[in-house]
């Protein structure tokens, strides 16, 4: 008798989660809104507006690594419009250009890590790892309204 | 529809009495004058070139060589779609057996140097505005260039749009064939800035919405609208609310030269290869820019809101 109802429970949980996760155009906005938001530390050290801070800085490449991993997943076929979505048509019809340019950028954002030890080479690491918002914007990102 | 009342505003046009003669190419003066004598300074035409943004269409299409103008990339309109040309330094396929003099008439005139009207694709509408000098400097540096081989192909084009010689009909209402004229009361950089963005930037030529024959809507100069490639939006750069009117000139300077927002978004479409070329001005003439942008009339949006 025990069995059913923790199968039951189990499936009332993942019912849940599903729910929550179940905005996926809100859920992509929020993670290039956090993507932004390291950008905006990372700018603002590069041009010693900020003092530069190596664990602030192995942040900003972690958010991208991470805002990279789960990105792809979040364009269902059903998610094309609505939601103020700024998606561009072109990530269904080049499905997997698109996922590598999210590959491009998580493991450039790897690469930038290894090499943020100091100012210099953080500066040199952020201007290559930034480099693929405006390419991948260029590609799959369109202003609707 | 919009297609449909533009084929037929053009063929009662090009039906009306005495249209053979208004519409020949020989008839427009403008980019005949006489050049600047002396040797060319390639500096500015370096910098004009990357003002102009002609990387953006005519650099062959996903080459990591930008100075490659081999052409071949698909811009589509409204009225079909075009195929930028070759104009790299190559004597068959490109511009390279080009005079200076045939080179300004294509840029003020929008005419060929067999005679043949262009199609304002080409953004002449606004490089009318650049002067006989920057040009010869422009045509200089472009000459340095590597010479790309191959023809690209011809435009797709649909009845009546396909008729070149009615563009003398449309560059009657729109191409007024004006040089940049300084205003007496501005600074230098002022002056700068305006001839930056209204000429070679061209940064009218998308930010503004166009009427049913493709010519931009005066009153609405710079409020944003549809994209001209019919995709997404273009959005409103004057200094009002719905527009850039909360961005410092310094955030302004910013987007030209990493193309990032004051929010830090990046920006992208159409605008990323215009960024690409801003990022190799010299700071001073971004600056410029910025204030021009900064001095517009503040207009409300043009861009129609998408439904929800
Ligand atoms: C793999 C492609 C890709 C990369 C790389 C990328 N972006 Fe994005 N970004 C997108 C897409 C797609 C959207 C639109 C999402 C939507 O509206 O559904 C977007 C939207 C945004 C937004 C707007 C979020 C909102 O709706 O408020 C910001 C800000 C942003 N990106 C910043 C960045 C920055 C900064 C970088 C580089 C560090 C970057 N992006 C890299 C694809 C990418
Ligand atoms: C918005 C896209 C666009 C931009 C930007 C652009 N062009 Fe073009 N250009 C075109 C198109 C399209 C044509 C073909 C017009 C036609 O066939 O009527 C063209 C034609 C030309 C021609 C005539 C070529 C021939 O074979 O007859 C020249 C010369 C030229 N462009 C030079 C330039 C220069 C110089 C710049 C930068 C200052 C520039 N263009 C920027 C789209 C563009
Ligand atoms: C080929 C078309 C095109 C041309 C030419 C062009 N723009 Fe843009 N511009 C756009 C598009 C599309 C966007 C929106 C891009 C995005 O956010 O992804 C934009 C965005 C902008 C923005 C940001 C506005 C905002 O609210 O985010 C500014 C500022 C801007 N452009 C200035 C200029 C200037 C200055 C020029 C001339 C040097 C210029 N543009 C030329 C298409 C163009």
């Amino acid at each position: 008798m025990i069995r059913p109802v923790i199968v039951v429970a189990a499936l009332a949980l993942g019912v849940s989660a599903v729910v929550a996760a179940n905005d996926p155009i809100a859920e992509r906005k929020d993670t290039m809104k956090s993507v932004g938001a390291a950008t905006k530390t990372g700018a603002a050290m590069a041009k010693g507006e900020m003092p530069f801070d190596s664990v602030k800085a192995q942040e900003i490449f972690k958010a991208y690594q991470q805002a990279a991993q789960k990105f792809p997943a979040l364009f269902p076929d059903n998610t094309k419009t609505g939601g103020n979505t700024e998606a561009a048509a072109k990530i269904w019809e080049d499905k997997s250009g698109f996922t590598a340019a999210a590959a491009k950028f998580e493991k450039d954002a790897a690469d930038a890590a290894s090499k943020a030890a100091d100012l210099d080479g953080f500066k040199a690491a952020f201007g290559a790892v930034t480099k693929n918002c405006s390419t991948c914007h260029e590609s799959f990102r369109m202003k609707k309204s | 529809m919009k297609r449909f009342m533009g084929a037929i505003a053009l063929v009662a046009l090009f039906g009306a009495g005495g249209a053979w003669v208004l519409t020949s190419p020989s008839l427009q003066a403008t980019g005949t004058e006489a050049l600047p004598g002396g040797a060319s300074n390639l500096e500015n035409g370096r910098t004009l070139f990357y003002a102009g943004g002609c990387t953006s269409c005519h650099a062959v299409p996903g080459a990591e060589d930008k100075t490659r103008l081999g052409g071949g990339l698909a811009l589509h309109s409204p009225f079909g779609t075009f195929y930028a040309p070759n104009i790299s330094p190559h004597p068959r396929d490109g511009i390279g057996a080009w005079t200076p003099e045939q080179f300004v008439r294509a840029m003020r005139a929008g005419v060929s140097p067999d005679g043949r009207h262009y199609y304002p694709a080409f953004p002449y509408t606004s490089y009318q505005r650049m002067n006989a000098g920057d040009l010869r400097d422009l045509f200089a540096f472009m000459m340095t260039l590597p010479a790309v081989e191959g023809r690209v192909r011809d435009h797709d084009l649909p009845f009546p749009f396909n008729i070149r010689r009615a563009l003398g009909f449309w560059k009657l209402i729109y191409l007024d064939g004006k040089v940049f004229e300084p205003a007496a009361g501005k600074s230098a950089a002022a002056n700068r800035g305006a001839y930056l963005v209204e000429g070679p930037g061209h940064c009218a030529e998308c930010h503004s919405p166009r009427d049913r024959l493709g010519g931009i809507v005066s009153e609405q100069r710079f409020a944003g609208g549809p994209n001209p490639d019919g995709k997404g939006v273009v959005p409103n750069i004057t200094p009002d609310a719905s527009g850039i009117g909360s961005w410092s000139k310094s955030d302004i300077v910013e987007l030209l030269t990493t193309g990032f927002t004051p929010e830090f978004d990046s920006v992208g479409s159409n605008m990323a290869p215009v960024v690409k070329n801003t990022a190799n001005l010299p700071q001073s003439d971004r600056e410029a820019m910025a204030d021009y942008l900064k001095s517009l009339p503040a207009r409300p949006s043009a861009v129609k809101k998408a439904p929800k």
